[in-house]
């Protein structure tokens, strides 16, 4: 490979700079301080979406609170289709996580005698979430980067954008990647790759999601051979604002938060989610599973008993009760939003909700240790699927996920990388076709599209198809639509023709990346003829454990189109059972 | 109300010679538009080679920050209605390079931000976790505000002292090395001063307060720059009166 193709050389390389993968590269940093360490991010690492989590991170360490708790709400609010091994490997190694962030100066919440507090959540049978008030991914992600800072040989390529996996026979190089301030695409190698670039919620129209959540990582993986796992199940938070999709945190509700309906009646009493009492009740009512609040929400509508409004109908969230100190004190971020983005208060007014796209319990498939089934490869956070999740993740298990599994592969990332060979003359013709390619997408050919429209026929494709509630035809419809878009956007033009910052360039990539999320959403869910947590059909209600207690890969065919198989649940010690919830 | 406002937006090519220069685009006046959703606009559906940050649309990822009306604000957070008639003119923060169009070149404060250590510093040496460090309520109040900051630049922007004097560590950077020198968990004030004593780091500041006003956090830099040229006067006395061990 000729100098000027190479920026460097690494052993390891991290791809995003959230969560997960500073936890990644600080485990690195501080096991095996003798390997090149580099992290790549297309955006500065504190501006990473972890920035926007709000409600806590859960591990089992208040009194009277066990491990095996944690375990059995994380295995039954995931329907069963999350690995018991992976699941107790997580409970067992969040507290020392959590622990080791709060070393890291996580100002963390805390009671008057000094320990840290915890908070109820979603699902969740002890109050085990600890929280920073309502800002808790935005001090943990600061706290790490912060605390990476410290290891001043960890190379930084803030602002560059990954565009490919370099891989030859079977194993994974390095990327190639734009520098976006300069447009330069360069290789960089390295022995080991680790993908933590966050979850895709942009591939649907209505999300909590921020702007950068493309799922680029696992769009990289599938494209390099990686399957991606349970991509079917897409997690709607049943509390967005309901024009911007701002994440109303779901602390709301365990503070003691009300959802209420057009008569301001408790209606999840309805739903087989137990009985209302003034005081929350822990797996109970508000405190149940994201997956049956969402679906709940839909069900209210259909009755007629929602509010209208102009982003379509919508519930209300009352805090009035829990008066102003409270709510300054633990969900100050919160009244902050309702003021600016309603203007109103929550303190004296209702919060108008609906249901919006929050988080992907699919993603590039790991094992316990964030290894892909690609040598060199490993993911962490909410890019991979280990999967601790299953069909539906609890609130506040995405933040100790990014801490465990980030940790975990960065070591195992680490270790490879120790052993594995120098990176081959191979792939620099392979840098070289990835260069072709992307300066080939610059301009306009004739009947060129506009990445906006295809970006919102996309998102438009992905909420008929694939919303709360899904039927076969109904996916099968989007499949052709995608195939169709796909198709057009291979004609997508790039009018900005600036080296620096053509962030066009950078949106029609990421859409790119979007579309082949999109088709294994769809593949994998048409596949699923069953209803389980996230993935509900109304042509197959039930959950169907004779024939889908299984995951779902989804392999890339040569002409591109998406391939899925299956893949046995691990159960250890909690035998597939009913969820059930109040009662 | 009209139903459109006109945006006059800084464009720039580091490429082309022509210096930086407003272009107008009218946009859909909304009462639930920001001025980033005016950006957006402009961008999907009238010139998609506009350029600019953003990221979250909720104010806490700090990537939006610019001028609007010669104020520095996080876009996502300052809408359209507030300037309504309008023109709005919305440019790149002050006080730094511009990379291209609404993007400026902040790898200034990247390079500067760990000269301040900005991290957990202990005198002793822990290596097993086996509890949390203990921190009341009122510990935490101590230092929770200098907590907030997002790296969103906009003190950046508006500090007058920054713009004179680049070397000047500036308002976000010293209000961390006060945030974790506020912090019950660390034993790290010393090392900090000794870096923030220098020209560079809070003697630069005249106090003009700018950094505190323009704050969407209430991170109050300003407070804490006051506070460390106290810190630094004492140590400066010390350092006369005292042999170094005591001081």
């Amino acid at each position: 490979m000729s100098d000027d193709a190479v920026v460097a050389d690494h052993d390891v390389l991290i791809v995003g700079g959230g969560g997960a993968g500073l936890r990644a590269a600080i485990a690195i940093a501080e096991t095996e301080p003798g390997l090149d360490l580099a992290v790549v991010s297309k955006v500065y690492p504190m501006r990473s979406h972890t920035v926007s989590a709000e409600g806590g991170a859960a591990a089992a360490i208040a009194e009277g609170d066990t491990l095996d708790e944690h375990a059995y709400d994380t295995v039954s609010g995931s329907d069963w289709l999350g690995d018991q091994d992976a699941i107790e490997a997580f409970v067992q190694e969040a507290p020392r996580e959590l622990l080791q962030l709060e070393h890291w100066g996580c100002p963390w919440s805390r009671q008057p005698d000094g320990r840290v507090a915890v908070r109820a959540f979603g699902g969740m049978k002890r109050m085990r979430t600890w929280f920073a008030a309502d800002k808790t991914g935005f001090h943990m992600l600061h706290s790490l980067f912060q605390t990476s800072l410290k290891y001043s040989a960890m190379k930084r390529y803030d602002e560059w954008f990954v565009t490919r996996l370099l891989v030859d026979d079977g194993r994974v190089h390095g990327v190639v990647a734009v520098e976006l301030a300069s447009g330069r695409i360069r290789a960089i190698t390295a022995r080991a790759v680790v993908l933590a670039t966050g979850g895709c919620g942009k591939v649907f129209p209505f999300t909590t999601n921020a702007n950068i959540n493309t799922g680029d990582g696992m769009a990289l993986a599938y494209r390099a051979g990686a399957p991606m796992k349970d991509m079917e199940f897409v997690q709607y938070h049943p509390t967005g604002l309901p024009f911007t999709g701002i994440l109303i945190t779901e602390a709301t509700r365990a503070e003691g938060g009300w959802l209420l309906n057009k008569d301001g009646y408790r209606y999840l009493q309805d739903y087989d989610l137990g009985t209302p009492t003034p005081e929350p009740t822990l797996r109970s009512m508000e405190l149940g599973p994201r997956d049956r609040l969402s679906q709940a929400f839909v069900h209210e509508a259909e009755k007629g008993r929602t509010l209208d409004s102009e982003w379509g109908p919508i519930v209300h969230l009352d805090l009035r009760h829990l008066g102003e100190k409270l709510i300054d004190t633990k969900l100050p971020f919160v009244r902050e939003l309702c003021l600016k983005y309603e203007r109103i208060d929550p303190v004296t007014e209702l919060i108008p909700v609906r249901p919006v796209v929050h988080y992907m319990m699919g993603g590039v498939h790991t094992d316990i240790d964030g290894a892909a089934p690609l040598a060199g490869l490993y993911a962490a956070g909410e890019t991979a699927c280990v999967s601790i999740n299953g069909a539906n993740r609890l609130g506040s298990n995405s933040l100790p996920e990014c801490l465990v599994f980030g940790a975990r592969a960065g070591r195992a990332a680490a270790s490879y990388a120790s052993s594995a060979g120098p990176v081959p003359a191979a792939v620099a013709a392979q840098a070289s076709d990835e260069v072709r390619r992307l300066e080939r997408l610059l301009g306009t050919p004739p009947g060129a599209e506009s990445v906006a429209t295809i970006r919102t026929e996309m998102q438009t494709t992905m909420e008929d198809a694939a919303g709360i509630y899904r039927t076969g035809p109904d996916m099968a419809a989007g499949v052709d639509q995608l195939r169709d878009l796909q198709e057009r956007s291979t004609r997508v033009g790039i009018w900005d023709t600036s080296h620096s910052f053509n962030t066009e360039l950078v949106a029609a990539l990421e859409l790119a990346n979007m579309l082949d999320v999109a088709e294994c959403m769809l593949a994998s869910g048409l596949r699923r003829e069953e209803s389980r947590g996230a993935h509900q059909r109304t042509d197959f209600r039930a959950r169907d454990d004779s024939r889908f207690l299984t995951h779902h890969l989804v392999g890339r065919d040569p002409d591109g189109s998406p391939r899925v198989s299956e893949l046995p649940v691990t159960i250890t010690r909690w035998p597939p059972g009913e969820r059930v919830y109040g009662r | 109300m009209a139903s459109t406002i006109t945006l006059s937006v800084t464009r720039w090519r580091p490429d082309r010679s022509m210096p930086p220069g407003p272009q107008e685009y009218e946009v859909p006046l909304r009462k639930e538009w920001t001025v980033l959703d005016g950006l957006n606009h402009i961008k999907n559906e009238i010139d998609q080679t506009l350029a600019f940050r953003w990221s979250c649309r909720m104010g806490i990822c700090g990537s939006c920050g610019m001028n609007v009306n010669g104020e520095p604000r996080l876009t996502c957070g300052a809408f359209l209605s507030d300037y309504a008639p309008g023109p709005i003119r919305v440019e790149p923060l002050a006080n730094f390079p511009i990379a291209r169009d609404l993007i400026v070149d902040m790898s200034d404060f990247m390079e500067k931000l760990p000269r301040v250590k900005p991290w957990v510093i202990r005198d002793d040496d822990v290596t097993e976790i086996d509890g949390e460090y203990l921190q009341t309520p009122e510990e935490l109040d101590a230092y929770k505000q200098f907590s907030m900051c997002i790296n969103c630049m906009l003190c950046y922007a508006a500090c007058p002292v920054y713009g004179l004097d680049p070397d000047f560590v500036g308002p976000a950077a010293i209000a961390l090395a006060e945030r974790y020198d506020l912090d019950s968990r660390d034993h790290g004030a010393r090392e900090r001063l000794d870096v923030l004593i220098e020209h560079e780091g809070v003697w630069g500041c005249t106090f003009v307060g700018e950094c505190t006003r323009v704050c969407p956090k209430h991170v109050d830099p300003a407070g804490a720059i006051q506070r460390y040229k106290l810190k630094a006067a004492q140590q400066t006395v010390k350092a006369f009166l005292l042999p170094r061990a005591m001081r």
